[in-house]
């Protein structure tokens, strides 16, 4: 019998065009996944070099870091944003590149639309010049992000030099509690691990707690893996993944749906396969976190209190949210809560935000906004009634992008005002200068705005039932 | 690429850990769709900080920095590497960094110098007792010096070959066309393709 393999060792093998000792190994890139704000750096480099784009039907484009989310009937007033949009569109044009432009039905963050027109595939590898990447990895993809002389080689060559990195099983036993979403398991695998426990390592998430989760849970967990250091996460394709893919737009059809079946069938992980690093997570221990400091580790439960700085690092980060050991988090109040972002602005995500909005109302001192992660899933969400859930609570609904996650576009906090935010990253600034940025799930997200401080969905459910 | 075998000068005991991307390079540097000069962007919120060690008279023209463990987490932005070799900085040293980050370093000719934690606190009071002390990075012999305190460093040997010969990866790797053309006809059918624009 061959040797016992690891999810991630079979797609490796599988795209390895060629290695050859003291060399990183050429592996082929299956689809590559581009935005409009490290593209443009990447076609500068290219025509630099004088080279074409190798497989411009492997690669597609669309706006998302810097879009407007409101007055789509409008130009653009910010006038730099607006040129690397232009940008975007004339070099996609001039590369025979297809992309979905601000405005079209189609357009959406990256990691959203990709999945959601089923170009995200078990076994592929799948790169693009952004670290949240990690999402497609949920279908049992390779799925990475790459920096910008990256994103003009794989236009170039349709290829990537690539080390080959070691595994870490992350085996999350048992069943969630019925409060802890896809986004706490993984601030809890963050918080286990730390910020740089992956670095060096291809995460693949195992265990009952993983089997259990929708895909769209899964790609919340994948998508925050390069928050805990690994360049990418997987998870094995199940039936929950194939019936996730089958009828989207570029799944592949009839006959080859059958080949392309038999085939992902057997990525798994081989008993008796082993990893480099292995960490063992009880789903039954988690709770609903949120982050208190300014990294993606530094969370508690919501029931706790603010901990004790152990290092300088920590005493930075208290000092920069405004926050003192021994507060309770639930007595904290927000000025912003923010649904949205390639962690969580899914149709599931805004299913379960809504199942806490509806019937309530957004606390006057608060600012909250919904952005859906594609304009799809605003039509969607829109024909469901989500929408109207959400402002007839008092939140903003918007169009698609990425919005507050990055803080490029208008969608941006006030230095010291405070977020619960959905996204994926609390790094000072990042939603804005002085801005403070909790991460926290959408359930919490949305209990949050109608408290106006921290607090879950049993909160509220208190509150109903003592009127 | 230039070639790049040694780097002397001076180095910044910045210390921290966990220093994101987001810091060395805000989101505002993306904005822009020329590679102009993003030096103004580094470390742009920290340095409205007078008591900032970047703003202190002694390090200025540093060209090393002295880091804590997981150096560049978070984004894949080059600018970030960008940011710091527009400001002068040529290398930094530090017990880890983030893997984006430093496969980007290795792109553009910035340095990324793994050592220990015991190394990064003995350099960083080096520096604080000196900080004219000068440091020297050999990338050809992975050595790294600073006044009598010398240490060998781990530096993998194509990122070495292709940093002290200056090599472009586009080029190496369309040395090997032929096995794309042969892999690419191989490739299954039911994998996704966008029909071509042109």
């Amino acid at each position: 019998m061959t040797n016992p393999k690891t999810l991630f060792d079979k797609v490796w093998e599988k795209n390895l065009i060629r290695s050859r000792s003291g060399k990183p190994d050429l592996l082929y890139v299956d689809f590559h996944l581009m935005h409009e704000v490290t593209s443009t750096h990447a076609f500068n480099m290219l025509r630099q070099m004088g080279r074409k784009v190798r497989r411009p039907d492997l690669t597609i484009a669309t706006m998302d870091h810097q879009v407007p989310t409101t007055n789509l009937d409008q130009p653009i007033k910010d006038q730099i944003a607006a040129e690397q949009m232009n940008a975007l569109k004339k070099n996609c044009t001039e590369f025979g590149i297809t992309m979905f432009p601000w405005g079209s039905n189609e357009q959406g963050i990256v990691h959203v639309i990709g999945p959601e027109r089923g170009l995200t595939q078990p076994g592929m590898v799948i790169v693009c010049g952004d670290s949240h990447t990690s999402t497609h990895g949920a279908f049992g993809a390779l799925a990475f992000g790459i920096g910008i002389s990256e994103v003009a080689h794989v236009l170039a060559t349709q290829t990537l030099p690539q080390r080959k990195p070691k595994t870490m099983a992350v085996t999350v036993k048992g069943k969630l509690p019925k409060d802890v979403t896809a986004k706490d398991l993984i601030l809890g695998i963050i918080q286990k691990i730390g910020t740089h426990g992956g670095v060096g390592h291809v995460i693949e998430y195992r265990g009952e707690a993983i089997r259990a989760l929708s895909m769209e849970g899964r790609m919340t967990v994948c998508n925050m893996t390069i928050e805990g250091g690994a360049r990418a996460g997987m998870i094995a394709p199940d039936d929950v993944t194939f019936n996730y893919l089958k009828g989207k737009p570029n799944a592949p059809k009839g006959e080859e749906w059958e080949k392309a079946l038999e085939d992902w069938s057997k990525l798994y992980t081989d008993e008796g396969a082993i990893f480099d690093k292995e960490v063992i997570i009880y789903a039954s221990e988690l709770k609903p976190f949120v982050t208190w400091g300014t990294t993606p580790a530094q969370s508690i439960t919501i029931d706790s209190t603010i901990p004790l700085p152990k290092n300088k690092t920590e005493e930075k980060a208290l000092e920069y949210m405004g926050l003192k050991p021994g507060m309770r988090i639930k007595d904290i109040e927000v000025d912003a809560v923010f649904i949205g972002s390639c962690t969580n602005a899914r149709i599931e995500d805004l299913r379960a935000a809504a199942n806490v909005a509806k019937g309530h109302k957004v606390k006057d001192s608060v600012r909250a906004i919904v952005v859906p992660g594609s304009m799809k899933v605003k039509k969607q969400a829109e024909d469901e009634g989500l929408a109207k859930i959400f402002i007839d609570a008092g939140f903003e609904w918007r169009a698609a992008g990425c919005s507050m996650c990055v803080g490029m576009n208008d969608d941006v906090l006030k230095p010291e005002q405070r977020c619960a935010s959905t996204s994926n990253r609390n790094f000072e600034g990042r939603q804005g200068k002085g801005a403070r940025t909790h991460l926290v799930s959408p359930v919490i997200a949305a209990a949050t705005a109608i408290k106006g401080h921290f607090a879950s969905l049993s909160d509220l459910n208190k509150e109903v039932s003592t009127k | 690429m230039k070639s790049i075998k040694q780097i002397k000068g001076k180095a910044l005991p910045l210390g921290l850990s966990n220093v994101d991307t987001d810091q060395i390079a805000p989101s505002d540097a993306m904005k822009f769709s020329k590679r102009g000069n993003f030096s103004d962007f580094l470390f742009r919120d920290w340095r409205e900080d007078p008591e900032f060690v970047l703003n202190q008279p002694e390090y200025k023209d540093s060209v090393i920095i002295l880091a804590g463990e997981n150096f560049g987490c978070g984004s894949s932005r080059e600018h970030a590497p960008w940011a710091l070799q527009d400001y002068g900085f040529r290398a930094v040293v530090a017990p880890s960094f983030g893997d984006i980050f430093k496969n980007n370093c290795s792109k553009v000719g910035l340095v990324t110098v793994e050592v220990s934690e015991t190394t990064i606190e003995e350099l960083i009071r080096l520096v604080n007792e000196n900080p004219n002390i000068e440091f020297n990075i050999d990338v050809e012999y992975k050595k790294l010096s600073c006044g009598s305190f010398e240490i060998d460093f781990e530096l993998d040997d194509f990122t070495r070959y292709r940093l002290i010969n200056g090599l472009d990866d586009i080029d190496l790797t369309l040395r090997d066309e032929n096995l794309i053309n042969k892999y690419e006809k191989l490739r299954p059918n039911y994998l996704p393709r966008m029909s071509l624009q042109n």
